[in-house]
């Protein structure tokens, strides 16, 4: 079933030199599977992701054919229907903890604000479900978590409370942007395998956005591979070893290999007209 | 980072006192110390200045030996340190000498003239606090449009224009024009007097009295120079909130809060603005001590008995005792208001405690 329909997304920025386009025409679908969307800095991973939630800061501005969830198409929605997709419908988990939660207010208050935007509740089954939902994500003590402000949570906690705090409303989508990549690497597979098991359990469609072409390849069903603002390559993470992309192969042959240890490590090279590259598909 | 799991504070180090005890004379201590600070720079003040106190006590024509009686009276034959915990002792004691304009203790006319300025500042804070905040949010939200530019004009304007020009221009327009306001002074002719004076503070006297006749006229003396100071920190306090909002309105945890599904009301005002409290905290207290230390002008031109326009006559007129007397009250008040600020800034900061 498919759940997004992106065709033909534009990110512009107007700047002093002219237009600068950090998404350039793309398209795909999200389906209940976990889709990766692996680049380099500032091929536009990020700006995809938020385009989807409407959250492209000014000056910024969003163009697509259409941006369909569940048949709905989210680019003609009025600010007031969109604020009623996110959070609810389609949820975001954004890079570092430390920064993305509120330092001034209780974990709890956090949670809780994120479930009763969408839920017509008390505030004791608000606290409940949001214990439960602590408790879901492996939190120890709960009930201490839930009046801790933020600086006293650690990295890896404050991932786990940011995806406890998106899963709360029961969202179809979640857009994970580099959810890991400000954790220490043993941190990393267990917050990632906890996301994991709760978008499996509830048959959500993950957009899992990172330049770790290992961990998407581990993570995923789907991977996109995303060069300057245009996605060059989309197959399945099972088949990225014969993408056929030169930018997806240089990635592939930067990587270190375990089942083919080399003594060095090829430079990637860029060739200008991967730029303009249209997409290839790889099924 | 601090894991939720570890021992709170207290249980780890066995100190004589618990924390709190600690923490109290820790900052007793530093008041204590800043006090001392304070008194010593009046003090030395008081000495180097070319003023003779004891010809200000017995004039120019004066015998010999009254001259020397009051020189002892004063206790100006003694070594300076000795001179200097004598002086400490009267300060303790609420004693700032007599002042030689009203020749009356110093301490008393504090008593009449601060008053005054408090009234006059606590309100034109207030004004300051309730339109400068509003406007200085709404500066950064709308950043870079036409309302941003029509508030920092406003500001700029509050911010360069001569406060005696504004006030005589306040006083044609609303008083002799427009008949709006209560004149210069702080009350008309026939309303001084009526209701006893408890605080000092027409207002709260006059409600304490229960007289709302009073109270009105009263309000309509204050109003104008309160707005015209209101207008003066407005200009402050909406720059520097502008400034806190921009900075917090770029964080990520914003982003976070329009993930959920908030609306920009929420997103301003539950989220951002519970950032800036603390920051708005020291800029109002910054700007209500600048209040209540007086404003010279706005007191002169508005006859307002305050301690700005006392210090000032006193200094004019070589009155030392006035001058320094007013200078200790200010220094305190300078010193409670930040301790005060200190406080709301734990309250207001998880991460202070
Ligand atoms: N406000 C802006 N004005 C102009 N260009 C911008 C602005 N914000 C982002 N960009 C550009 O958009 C492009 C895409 O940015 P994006 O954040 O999507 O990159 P990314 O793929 O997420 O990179 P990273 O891996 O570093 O997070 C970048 O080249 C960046 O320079
Ligand atoms: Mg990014």
């Amino acid at each position: 079933m498919t759940l997004l329909t992106v065709n033909d997304l534009w990110v512009r920025f107007p700047t002093r030199q002219g237009v600068f386009d950090a998404v350039r025409g793309i398209s795909f679908e999200l389906g209940q599977e976990r889709l990766g969307i692996v680049g380099e800095s500032g091929s536009g991973k990020s700006m995809t992701g938020r385009s989807i939630l409407q959250l492209i800061r000014k000056p910024g501005v969003v163009q697509a054919a259409e941006i369909s969830f569940q048949g709905r198409n989210l680019m003609e929605l009025s600010e007031r229907d969109m604020r009623s997709v996110r959070g609810n419908e389609i949820s975001m988990v954004m890079q570092d903890p430390k920064f993305s939660l509120n330092p001034v207010m209780t974990i709890g208050a956090q949670l809780m604000e994120a479930y009763l935007q969408h839920n017509r509740d008390s505030r004791q089954n608000a606290r409940n479900k949001c214990i439960e939902m602590l408790e879901a994500v492996s939190l120890r003590d709960p009930e201490r978590v839930m009046d801790a402000y933020p600086h006293e949570m650690s990295g890896g906690m404050g991932q786990r409370i940011m995806i406890a705090m998106m899963l709360i409303p029961d969202p179809k989508i979640l857009i994970a942007d580099e959810p890991t990549s400000a954790l220490d690497v043993s941190v990393q597979r267990q917050v990632l395998s906890i996301m994991d098991r709760l978008v499996r359990d509830r048959g959500m469609g993950l957009i899992f956005i990172s330049h770790d072409l290992n961990l998407v390849a581990e993570f995923c069903d789907r991977v996109l591979i995303m060069y300057a603002g245009r996605i060059v390559e989309s197959c399945p993470a099972s088949k990225l070893r014969e993408a056929k992309h030169p930018y997806t192969r240089g990635l592939l042959n930067a990587l270190p290999r375990l089942d083919n240890p080399r003594t060095h490590l090829e430079v990637l090279q860029r060739q200008d007209d991967w730029t303009h590259a249209a997409l290839e598909e790889t099924q | 980072m601090v894991s939720v799991t570890s021992q709170p504070e207290e249980g780890r180090k066995s100190a004589p006192f618990p924390a709190w005890l600690r923490k109290f004379l820790t900052t007793c201590g530093s008041i204590a110390a800043t006090m001392l600070g304070l008194l010593l720079v009046t003090f030395v003040i008081g000495r180097v200045m070319p003023i003779d106190p004891v010809l200000a006590i017995v004039g120019e024509r004066a015998s010999q030996e009254s001259y020397d009686a009051v020189y002892h009276q004063l206790g100006l034959d003694k070594p300076l340190m000795v001179q200097f915990f004598y002086y400490l002792w009267d300060v303790l004691h609420g004693d700032f000498g007599n002042s030689l304009l009203t020749a009356r203790p110093v301490s008393q006319d504090i008593a009449r003239v601060f008053p005054a300025t408090m009234e006059l500042a606590t309100l034109g804070v207030v004004i300051g606090m309730f339109l400068g905040i509003p406007m200085g949010v709404l500066s950064a939200v709308h950043r870079g449009t036409w309302i941003d530019q029509t508030i920092r004009v406003l500001t700029l304007v509050g911010y360069s224009m001569p406060i005696f020009w504004l006030g005589m221009m306040g006083l044609l327009l609303f008083y002799g024009i427009l008949g709006w306001v209560g004149g210069p002074g702080r009350l008309d002719i026939f309303f001084e007097g009526l209701v006893p004076s408890v605080t000092g503070m027409v207002l709260v006297d006059a409600l304490l009295a229960g007289d709302m006749d009073v109270f009105w006229n009263g309000f309509s003396h204050l109003i104008l120079p309160a707005s015209l100071l209101g207008y003066y920190s407005l200009a402050y306090i909406s720059r520097m909130t502008r400034s806190f909002m921009l900075e917090q309105l770029s964080a990520e945890y914003i982003t976070t809060a329009r993930v959920k599904g908030l609306s920009e009301r929420q997103v301003i005002w539950g989220h951002a603005f519970k950032n800036i409290r603390v920051q708005l905290v020291t800029v109002v207290a910054l700007s209500y001590a600048n209040l209540l230390e007086g404003s010279v002008l706005t007191e002169i031109i508005f006859s307002w008995p305050g301690i700005g326009s006392y210090i000032t006559t006193a200094l004019l007129s070589a009155d030392m005792n006035a001058v320094l007397g007013g200078t200790v009250v200010v220094g305190l008040i300078f010193i409670c208001l930040n301790i005060l600020s200190d406080l709301l800034y734990k309250i207001f900061d998880p991460r202070a405690k």
